[in-house]
C-alpha cells in the first residue's frame, strides 16, 4: 500500500493506519478539490482569458494537456502541474546537500539528485584560510584537502551556465563539507522551501539540514565560525592553527562525539525516515515532534522503526492536522 | 488442437475477446526513481526507471535531448522449464530496442538535455503478452519517476486461431504458431506506435484483429489511468500542506 514500506501490521494497526489515512483524506479534501491529474489528463481552462502554459503542461488539439501526474496550480494566467515524485528541480538560491563524486581541474561535481551533476567551482567558495584572492595552481592542487570524493558537502545554488551545467556555490562558513552525522535521502517533494534550512537542535546537541534536493543531514552540531565580526589578520591566524595540522591534533580532538548525541542522531534520522516512508511533509516542527513522541514513548531508537511506531506517528499526524485546521 | 470450444470459450474460460486480469501496483523498488509491477493474469513484469541522471558513457550524451536505454530480462524461473539462458541473446535484445523505441516516442526528452534515463525490466512469471506487460509496466514507472511524457504508451496483443480473432493470447495460445499482433498505442492522441506481427494474416481478418488488440490497450490505459490518478491523490494528501 505503502511505497517501500514492508510492515508486518496485525489486524488492528492496520485498521488504525487505515483510519488514521482516510482523516488525513478527508482533511485534506476539503481544502484541495480534485487538482489532481495523471499523465495525459485535459486540463479544463478557460480560454477567453488567455492561458500560459508552464511546466508540465503540453498543448495537444487546442487543449492543455498535462504532462507528469500532480497537482495542477493556477497563477492567473499561468497553468502548470506541480509534479509530486520526480527529481529535484533546483531553483537559484535553494540550500542544497550533496556528495562529492569527482574532483575535476577548479572543480568538484557534486551528485544532488538532478537530471545532470552539479558543479562547484573552485573559485565560488571560500577557502579555508578566508582570503578573498585568486586562486592558484597551488589551491588547485591542494582541492583534496577541503573535499574529496564521497564528502557530504553543503552549498546554495548558483544557477545555470550558458552550457546548461548548473553550478553551486559555497561563500559563507555555514556550507563546507559536513562530517560525523547522517544523510539521508527523501523525495524532494517532502521538503518545503523556507526561509531557512539550517537548524540547530539545541536540546538534542544536533544540527539538521534540510536540503531542498531531498538530501538531509543530522550531524553532530558545530559551532559556526562566523567571520564577519572577526577581525581578518586574528581569524586568518586563527583558521591557519586549524588548517596547520590538516588533519592534526585539532581534528582528532574533535573526532570524538559523546554516545548521547550519536544516539540523538539517529532518533532523529528515524524520525525523518518515518515521515519520509509515511509520505507526511518533512519540517523541523514534525520531525522534533516526532523525536519527543517516541522518548516520551520510551521506544528504543530501533523501534521507532517498527510497525506500531508508523502507525502512532500516522495518528498524531490527523491528530496535528485536525487542530491545525480548526484554529483557522 | 481445438482452441476456441463450441461453447466460445478458450482454453482458460475466456470469452474470444475478453481479456485476462489486470493488476498493478506503484512504487515497489524502494531505490529506484520510479517502479511498478504490471501482471495480465499469471504473466508478471516488474520494472524500475532510473534517472533522468548523468550520463555514464559521455560518448553518447546527446546535448538537446536525453539517452533513454532499456534492459529487458527474463528471470530464470519465470518460464515453466527453469533453463540457464545466456544473459544477453537475440530475443531479449531485441525485446529492449522494441521498449526503448516505444518508451522513447513518447518521453519528452527535449526536456531533459544531457541526461539519461534508464529503463529495466524483468519478467517475474511469463504466460504469453510478455511484451505488452513490460510496455504497459514501464508507461507505469515512468509516470511515477515524474518524467514528462506525451502520452501514456499502452500495449495489448490479439491473435487469430480457430478463425476466431482472441484477445491477449496467453502461453498456450501464443505457442500455437497462429499469428500474434502486438499493438502499443497513444491512446489520447490516437496514434500507433508498436505494431508487431509474426504470421501471415489476409488483410481484412488483419485489420479486425488489429482493431481488437486496439480496444485491449485502451481498456489498459483506462486502468493505468485510474491506477495513477489514484497514486497521486495519495500522495498529495499524505503530503498535507
Amino acid at each position: 500500500m505503502i511505497r517501500g514500506l514492508q510492515l508486518s501490521l496485525n489486524k488492528t494497526q492496520k485498521l488504525r493506519l487505515e483510519s488514521a489515512l482516510e482523516q488525513l483524506e478527508s482533511l485534506s479534501s476539503k481544502t484541495n478539490t480534485n487538482a489532481s491529474v495523471a499523465v495525459a489528463d485535459t486540463i479544463p481552462v478557460n480560454y477567453e482569458d488567455g492561458v500560459l502554459k508552464g511546466h508540465g503542461t503540453s498543448e495537444m488539439e487546442g487543449q492543455v494537456v498535462a504532462t507528469v501526474c500532480g497537482v495542477v496550480e493556477r497563477v492567473n494566467k499561468l497553468v502548470y502541474v506541480r509534479a509530486l515524485r520526480a527529481r529535484y528541480k533546483p531553483e537559484v538560491g535553494d540550500i542544497i546537500v550533496g556528495r562529492v563524486i569527482e574532483v575535476a581541474p577548479k572543480r568538484w561535481r557534486l551528485e544532488i539528485n538532478f537530471s545532470q551533476d552539479a558543479v562547484l567551482m573552485l573559485s565560488s567558495m571560500n577557502l579555508p584560510d578566508g582570503i578573498q584572492r585568486r586562486r592558484t595552481a597551488t589551491d588547485e592542487l591542494n582541492m583534496r584537502t577541503i573535499f574529496e570524493e564521497n564528502d557530504v558537502v553543503c552549498a546554495e545554488v548558483r544557477g545555470f551556465q550558458h552550457d546548461g551545467s548548473l553550478h553551486l556555490q559555497a561563500r559563507s562558513q555555514k556550507y563546507g563539507k559536513l562530517d560525523r552525522g547522517q544523510l539521508l535521502r527523501i523525495s524532494p517533494y517532502l521538503v518545503k522551501r523556507r526561509k531557512q534550512h539550517f537548524h540547530h537542535l539545541d536540546q538534542y546537541g544536533v544540527d539538521l539540514i534540510l536540503g531542498c534536493n531531498g538530501f538531509i543531514w543530522v550531524g553532530e552540531h558545530v559551532e559556526a565560525k562566523d567571520d564577519m565580526v572577526v577581525d581578518q589578520t586574528n581569524k586568518s591566524e586563527q583558521q591557519n592553527a586549524n588548517s596547520g595540522g590538516s588533519v592534526g591534533s585539532d581534528d582528532q580532538e574533535q573526532s570524538h562525539t559523546s554516545l548521547e548525541i550519536r544516539q540523538n542522531i539517529c532518533r532523529i534520522a528515524n524520525a525523518v525516515r518515518v515521515l519520509s516512508a509515511l509520505g507526511f511533509m518533512v519540517t523541523v516542527e514534525v520531525i522534533t515532534e516526532i523525536v519527543d513522541l517516541s522518548s516520551s514513548l520510551n521506544l528504543d531508537i530501533h523501534e521507532m522503526l517498527g510497525a506500531e511506531f508508523y502507525v502512532v506517528v500516522a495518528e498524531r499526524e490527523a491528530e496535528r492536522r485536525r487542530s491545525s485546521t480548526k484554529k483557522r | 488442437m481445438e482452441y476456441v470450444n463450441p461453447e466460445g470459450l478458450r482454453l482458460d474460460g475466456r470469452r474470444p475477446l475478453e481479456m485476462r486480469q489486470l493488476r498493478a501496483e506503484i512504487g515497489v523498488v524502494s531505490r529506484a526513481d520510479g517502479s511498478a509491477v504490471f501482471e495480465m493474469g499469471n504473466t508478471k513484469v516488474i520494472a524500475a526507471v532510473y534517472g533522468p541522471r548523468e550520463v555514464q558513457n559521455k560518448s553518447q550524451q546527446i546535448n538537446d535531448q536525453a539517452v533513454v536505454r532499456c534492459e529487458y530480462s527474463m528471470a530464470n524461473f519465470s518460464t515453466g522449464d527453469r533453463m540457464r539462458k545466456p544473459k544477453h541473446d537475440r530475443r531479449s535484445t531485441e525485446i529492449s530496442l522494441v521498449i526503448r523505441q516505444t518508451m522513447e516516442a513518447c518521453i519528452l526528452t527535449h526536456l531533459m538535455p544531457r541526461s539519461q534515463i534508464d529503463i529495466f525490466v524483468q519478467v517475474l512469471q511469463a504466460d504469453g503478452g510478455t511484451r505488452s506487460a513490460c510496455i504497459n509496466a514501464a508507461t507505469l514507472a515512468l509516470a511515477d519517476a515524474g518524467i514528462p511524457m506525451r502520452d501514456l504508451v499502452t500495449s495489448c496483443a490479439a491473435g487469430y486461431l480457430n478463425s476466431t480473432p482472441l484477445l491477449d493470447l496467453n502461453y498456450v495460445e501464443d505457442s500455437a504458431g497462429g499469428p500474434d499482433v502486438t499493438v502499443g498505442i497513444l491512446p489520447k492522441l490516437d496514434k500507433v506506435t508498436l505494431l508487431q506481427m509474426d504470421a501471415k494474416l489476409p488483410m481484412d481478418t488483419f485489420e479486425t484483429v488489429m482493431q481488437l488488440a486496439i480496444e485491449g490497450c485502451k481498456a489498459v490505459a483506462n486502468y493505468i489511468r485510474e491506477l495513477l490518478l489514484e497514486n497521486t491523490k495519495q500522495l498529495e494528501f499524505r503530503r498535507g500542506v
